[in-house]
């Protein structure tokens, strides 16, 4: 069995615990040696996204240094996997172990459906749900075939989570529209932000949503702030937490 | 000095206006997702696109002066301007030479990117833009708020008011039809009395040595068919080398830009009429430079199709203004602050990088991927305010030391929850402004781990 380094980003870790357990518990019924690294923080993406390139490469060589030696590394996260697959380059290049870790670094759906090659998912979840397409892990890491694109479709979340009982995903009218996260912009673009998530929210509730399901606790982190300051009645979920009770095989 | 994000909170204050600006864009998107998709080879299409122009750029001299041989082979006066003011100049020394003081203008971003009109207007030349869109614009002296749709911030009843009080329309008059017939009747007396046309150009054909320009108005060919006189302006970067080249483009420039399968008139434009003057202006300003710089060079090969502004879900929610430049949305954002990157700073910020840009332009210029690369040009030339290089170099610090990041995180999640609310969502909390903070949780996943463990 593969050796699993399990990557938790330093909001799940601090906001989040109960994903990140989640996704351990997930990782190991299937078997998987996992392990977490403890001296892991941030993957850097924050700095790395505002320019400030100097305060995040450590944060890269750090992150080298503690994943490098796994075969796998699985974090509940699009955008973090991302900023390894696709933004450390420019500082890692050549590195030993870079090449392996940049390319066995995944997103938990993709690794599900890629390369632990889940077919089978068994449990119930009788709700509607609204999947939220994370714009990384979409357009960077094509966890589905983007709406820009003219190729075939495909979705591996919608593949994991569509086959559980009673669960009804329901179709929005912008399928992957961006929530209006997007790290520092949610502050310093505080009004378009806000009113981007608003209308995700509307998109979802249109649709029939009772739960907004999504890979990265960031965006959604994002869309439930504003969905208990207005009191509404959505609730959002990450993907791990609905396929907590599965079984994968 | 307001950059994008205070404009952008001014314009999204009206809320209703600005979900009907964003649904009005989207619909131009969904238009475009329908004419993408009846193309098979749709994503072959853009590949190629995007291989055309990174070849023409990388032997863009070469192009140049072959497109400079044949086109003046053809009878055809072509001009050198390195910047806006040469461009200005060469433009009104023709019209002088001819003694032209009414020029009919059909559209061309590059004119407006050099300022020409009220370049040309200090010196007492009559200056219409016969586009549509841009005719309206004009006449509310404002700029484009948009490349391709100049005017996409009014809705009908605001043109009503100025065509009422510009034209002499009816008061209070929407319809669409009486009003473009009221244009249509208007611009027609300018094309009539006009002693010079110009346009701008979509591409030179360096084989050929003539210009391609894409209207639906038809004004272009209206406004260089008239007089005798033609001007083209272009920026350098507007080279393809085969006319064959051009089935590659033109049927990616409308269907990306405004989901039509072709624009209603493609104008080949291959030398004078007989008897007439054709000139075309090819403008430097500042695309060396940009020529030069590996990251953002490809931002070159923009066609200039606008289907960037129209899925970015910032620019459908902050208008074309909130970026103030010529070129607003994606591609703007990123050539503002070549121009000034000092005036410009806040661009590279407004956007969330959600990548729909980059898989929606059709010579795949890797836009979201450039918006992140200025954010470092602006960090490093230190235009970035101090504050905030200091803010993130403070949280790298603490990021990067497991044991200040457990205390810091520790210590927040302990603190938060027994502060009264005032202080949690006092005004220093720009995310508490119309959202919660999450809830924070008595453990992190490390001392949820533990006890898993155990």
């Amino acid at each position: 069995m593969p050796n699993v380094g399990l990557f938790i980003p330093c909001y799940v870790d601090q906001l989040y615990p109960q994903v990140g357990l989640v996704t351990l518990r997930i990782l190991r019924r299937l078997g998987l040696n996992v392990e977490f690294p403890q001296e892991q923080t941030c993957c850097g993406q924050p700095m790395a996204n505002s320019g400030c390139d100097a305060a995040a490469r450590p944060l890269a060589e750090r992150f080298l240094e503690l994943f490098g030696k796994y075969e796998h590394v699985v974090a509940p996260s699009g955008s973090c996997v991302s900023m390894v697959r696709n933004h450390y380059d420019h500082w890692l290049h050549g590195k030993p172990n870079f090449e392996h870790l940049r390319g066995h670094t995944f997103e938990l759906c993709e690794y599900l459906t890629d390369v632990v090659k889940v077919t089978k998912v068994e449990g119930k979840f009788p709700c509607k749900v609204g999947l939220q397409m994370s714009c990384h892990g979409l357009r960077e890491l094509r966890l589905a075939r983007s709406s820009e694109q003219m190729t075939a479709p495909f979705n591996k979340v919608r593949q994991l989570l569509s086959q559980l009982r009673g669960i009804e995903i329901v179709d929005l009218s912008r399928p992957d529209e961006c929530c209006g996260f997007g790290g520092a912009f949610a502050v310093d673009e505080e009004a378009v932000s806000c009113l981007m998530g608003r209308d995700r929210i509307d998109d979802h509730a249109r649709a029939g949503a009772e739960v907004i399901a999504g890979y990265d606790m960031s965006c959604l982190m994002h869309l439930d702030g504003l969905i208990r300051r207005a009191k509404r009645p959505e609730r959002v979920m990450h993907v791990a937490e609905i396929l907590e009770k599965a079984q994968l095989s | 000095m307001t950059g994008h994000a205070e404009k952008a909170a001014a314009f999204a204050a009206d809320e209703s206006r600005t979900h009907w600006h964003d649904e009005s864009l989207w619909f131009v998107r969904v238009k475009r997702d329908r004419q993408a998709a009846s193309i098979p080879e749709w994503e072959a299409l853009r590949e190629a696109a995007s291989a055309i122009k990174t070849h023409t750029l990388s032997r863009l001299a070469d192009y140049l002066e072959e497109f400079e041989r044949n086109a003046t082979a053809n009878g055809i006066h072509v001009h050198w301007a390195r910047d806006a003011a040469e461009h200005n100049a060469i433009v009104h020394q023709i019209l002088a030479s001819h003694n032209a003081t009414r020029l009919v203008k059909s559209k061309s971003m590059l004119t407006e990117e050099c300022h020409l009109n009220p370049y040309l207007e200090a010196r007492g030349v009559e200056v219409t833009d016969t586009d549509l869109g841009e005719r309206i614009v004009q006449l509310r002296k404002e700029p484009p708020s948009h490349i391709v749709l100049p005017a996409i911030h009014l809705k009908k009843e605001d043109i009503g008011e100025l065509f009422h009080i510009e034209l002499g329309t009816e008061k209070g008059a929407s319809d669409p039809k009486y009003l473009t017939e009221a244009a249509r009747g208007h611009l027609r007396s300018k094309f009539m009395e006009a002693q010079a046309g110009l346009t701008g150009v979509n591409f030179a054909v360096a084989e050929t040595g003539g210009v391609v320009v894409c209207t639906n108005e038809g004004n272009a060919d209206m406004g260089t068919s008239l007089p005798p006189l033609h001007i083209a302006c272009m920026g350098m970067e507007k080279l393809i080398p085969r006319a064959e080249d051009l089935a590659v483009f033109l049927r990616l420039l409308a269907r990306s830009g405004t989901g039509q399968p072709v624009t209603t008139y493609t104008s080949h434009f291959n030398g004078p009429l007989p008897g007439g003057e054709m000139h075309v202006v090819i403008v430097d300003y500042g695309r060396s430079r940009i020529l030069g710089q590996q990251t953002f060079r490809s931002s070159l090969g923009c066609i200039r199709c606008g289907a960037c502004m129209n899925t970015c879900p910032v620019y459908r929610r902050s208008g074309g203004y909130s970026y103030g430049y010529i070129v607003p949305g994606p591609i703007g954002s990123i050539l503002a602050p070549q121009r000034d990157p000092r005036m410009h700073a806040s661009l590279p910020f407004a956007s969330s990088l959600c990548g729909s840009c980059t898989d929606v332009c059709p010579v795949k210029i890797d836009l979201h991927q450039q918006l992140l690369a200025f954010r470092k040009e602006l960090v490093d030339s230190k235009v970035v305010p101090l504050q905030k290089r200091l803010a993130m170099a403070v949280m790298g610090f603490v990021l990067s030391r497991p044991l200040l990041y457990r205390m810091s995180g520790s210590l927040l999640r302990a603190l938060v929850p027994g502060l009264p609310r005032g202080l949690v969502y006092g005004t220093w909390n720009r995310w508490g402004i119309q959202r919660e903070l999450p809830t924070m949780p008595k453990e992190s996943f490390r001392d949820l781990l533990r006890k898993e463990s155990s």
